[in-house]
């Protein structure tokens, strides 16, 4: 009954050895010259204590935006495209799933052309 | 003309207004795109807008005229006259809105013709829940609205009040999305359909009027509705909102987006739960907490905009008591209250966009003493206003109020017919004020109202308004015939019944 899964778990073991392996090799692997900085936790360039109230750029908040708007593009493509290449066969309907797809895709074309011609896509 | 909507043909017909306005809002962002600059964009882009409406409203009237339905069950979206008669009122409010914003957006200085799209975006939605005939699609319409809305409370930047309004608006607004999707949610597990039909099949044929899941699911629906439609207790932001919104986004949120939201709960309420009957008490009770809260609040406002923001919610208050009624009577009466509360409102909103400067918040009820003698013309349009808000004999405002009374007389309801009629008289102690002002007291020092202008388009907005609440108030029976026969159309689909999908 759980046979379907293995493929899940094998993938589930592969990553775990590999973020294992990624920490274990670099941890012996790498040359090592430490700076008070670089033991600093995160070592993103931002200093990690201070005030929690800070003011971020709202261009931070438009690029996440954009970004979860054509990212949730392609989860809608998944579904459409294991109906339109899957069981479901080339019926009468696949000229019509075909254009209502092109439909939604040509509606955020016409928002992605917005974006860009409004300029939120450079960051000054 | 009979719509098959399992095949292409039949759904993009059914869908054919929305898709004409969706391809004008594309054009016109297309065009925002590269022209955004001038004064002449924003007049272009504010033209392009009239057609599209006028436009889908033809196409709403062609669809009307051949008398498009259904065969069987509609699927998604309902193709029936109360759909379109509400689509008519989502366009003439925003046609009415646009032709207000017109020169109040050059006034303020708020020279982003996006203002134009956000308002399309919105009037999408608003037919989309005006039609929607599946609990899934009710939603996607409510967001589409609500999103566009959001943006256009803020769209005064500059303004911090502006964006207190936006923020409040969106926050308040993400809540009761909560409550409505987790009500849907709720009604789906119950009866294991979204349709609004197949929910009324599936409640009479189950017998599930008193299931705790399916009533928990209305009472979060109901909820959720009471937010988007400002019912006392939930009308906590409306007063702040429709008091930092720009002028015009306030008589598009207190006509449309109210109608809108209306016009949804209806549909649910009398199609898919006609057979759970707990839902006309809780309506019953919101009414009569909105009319009183309403009423009485607003007779303390000193400030015109927070008067008549509060004055909206104690007539969301009389719209709840036609909907409480449940019949077709109640719809023919809600719908006639929905024309002429519009009508009126923007109206007003109008009036108070020509008096004012910087979003007007500041324009107290005194500020208007002396106008009749100054600008006789606005007086007379604003106070024809008052007393159609008020329900005064001769104007729309009373023919809509008497037949809700009538509606709820004929159900019985006569706590509710008694409550209406003495919440219109406190109303009085707020509207006439406006009046009195206007036409008894002197003006304060010269000069107060040389800024007042009323725009050529803006003018021919109220001008419509005014005529529209003149005519309708002496001569309604072409619309209440339109009412009587779209309310006959809102019923649930009788007898057959439907497996439940296993799913």
């Amino acid at each position: 009954m759980l046979q379907p899964y293995i493929p899940v778990l094998l993938l589930i073991l592969f990553v775990a050895a590999n973020a294992v392996m990624m920490i274990v090799v670099s941890h012996y692997a790498a040359p090592r010259r430490p700076t008070p900085l670089k033991d600093a936790p995160y070592e993103s360039g931002m200093p990690p204590l201070g005030s929690a109230r800070e003011r971020f750029s709202v261009k931070f908040y438009l690029v996440a935006m954009l970004f979860i708007v054509f990212d949730i593009e392609t989860v809608f493509l998944f579904p459409w495209g294991t109906i339109f290449f899957g069981d479901a066969g080339a019926g009468p309907g696949m000229g019509f799933l075909l254009v209502e797809m092109l439909v939604f895709m040509v509606i955020l074309a016409v928002g992605y052309v917005y974006v860009w011609k409004r300029r939120a896509l450079e960051w000054d | 003309m009979s719509l098959d909507l399992s095949i292409p043909r039949g759904l993009l017909l059914a869908l054919l207004p929305e898709l004409v306005l969706t391809g004008w809002a594309m054009i016109l962002l297309l065009f925002v795109a590269w022209r955004h600059r001038t004064t002449r964009d924003l007049r272009v882009a504010g033209g392009i807008t009239a057609v599209a409406l006028v436009t889908t409203a033809a196409t709403v009237w062609w669809l009307w005229w051949n008398q498009a339905g259904v065969a069987g069950i509609a699927q998604m979206v309902a193709v029936d006259d109360y759909r379109w008669v509400t689509d008519w009122l989502f366009l003439g409010a925003a046609g009415l809105t646009v032709l207000v914003s017109f020169e109040y957006l050059e006034r303020e200085r708020l020279l982003a013709p996006e203002y134009y799209v956000l308002l399309l975006f919105a009037v999408i939605g608003m037919m989309l829940m005006g039609g929607a005939e599946d609990l899934m699609v009710l939603f996607l319409g409510l967001e589409l609205m609500s999103i566009a809305v959001y943006v256009l409370a803020g769209f005064d930047r500059r303004n911090p009040r502006a964006a207190e309004a936006a923020l409040k608006y969106f926050l308040i607004g993400a809540f009761a999305s909560g409550f409505l999707l987790y009500g849907i949610a709720l009604i789906y597990g119950a009866t294991g359909t979204t349709n609004l039909s197949l929910v009324g099949v599936q409640v009479d044929s189950l017998r599930l009027g008193s299931d705790p899941m399916l009533l928990i699911g209305l009472g979060l629906l109901l909820v959720g509705f009471a937010f988007k439609v400002a019912a006392v207790p939930f009308h906590m932001w409306a007063p702040d909102v429709y008091d930092g919104a720009p002028t015009p986004v306030t008589a598009f949120m207190a006509t449309g987006v109210k109608a809108a939201a209306f016009a949804a709960l209806f549909r649910v309420l009398t199609e898919a739960f006609p057979q759970a009957g707990a839902w006309r008490e809780i309506v019953a009770g919101l009414a009569i907490l909105t009319m009183v809260a309403g009423n009485l609040v607003a007779l303390a406002q000193r400030s015109l905009k927070r008067m008549l923001a509060y004055s909206s919610i104690a007539h969301a208050g009389y719209l709840l008591v036609a909907v409480a009624t449940g019949t077709s009577a109640g719809t023919a009466a809600f719908l006639v209250y929905l024309v002429a509360y519009t009508l009126m409102t923007l109206g007003a909103f109008a009036l108070l966009a020509a008096k004012g400067r910087g979003g007007e918040s500041d324009v107290l009820i005194d500020d208007l003493a002396g106008l009749a003698s100054r600008r006789p013309w606005l007086a007379f349009a604003l106070a024809v206003c008052m007393l159609s808000l008020l329900g005064f004999p001769g104007t729309a405002g009373f023919i809509a109020k008497w037949y809700i009374l009538l509606a709820a007389a004929g159900v019985g309801e006569w706590l509710l017919a008694a409550i209406l009629v003495l919440t219109s008289v406190v109303s009085a102690g707020y509207y006439l004020p406006v009046i009195m002002v206007m036409y008894m007291k002197p003006e304060p020092f010269e000069q107060a109202h040389t800024g007042v202008k009323l725009g050529r388009l803006a003018g021919v907005a109220v001008a419509a308004a005014v005529a529209g609440i003149l005519y309708f108030g002496v001569r309604p029976n072409g619309l209440l015939d339109l009412a009587k026969e779209t309310g006959v159309g809102v019923k649930p689909v009788p007898t057959f019944t439907v497996e439940p999908s296993g799913r």
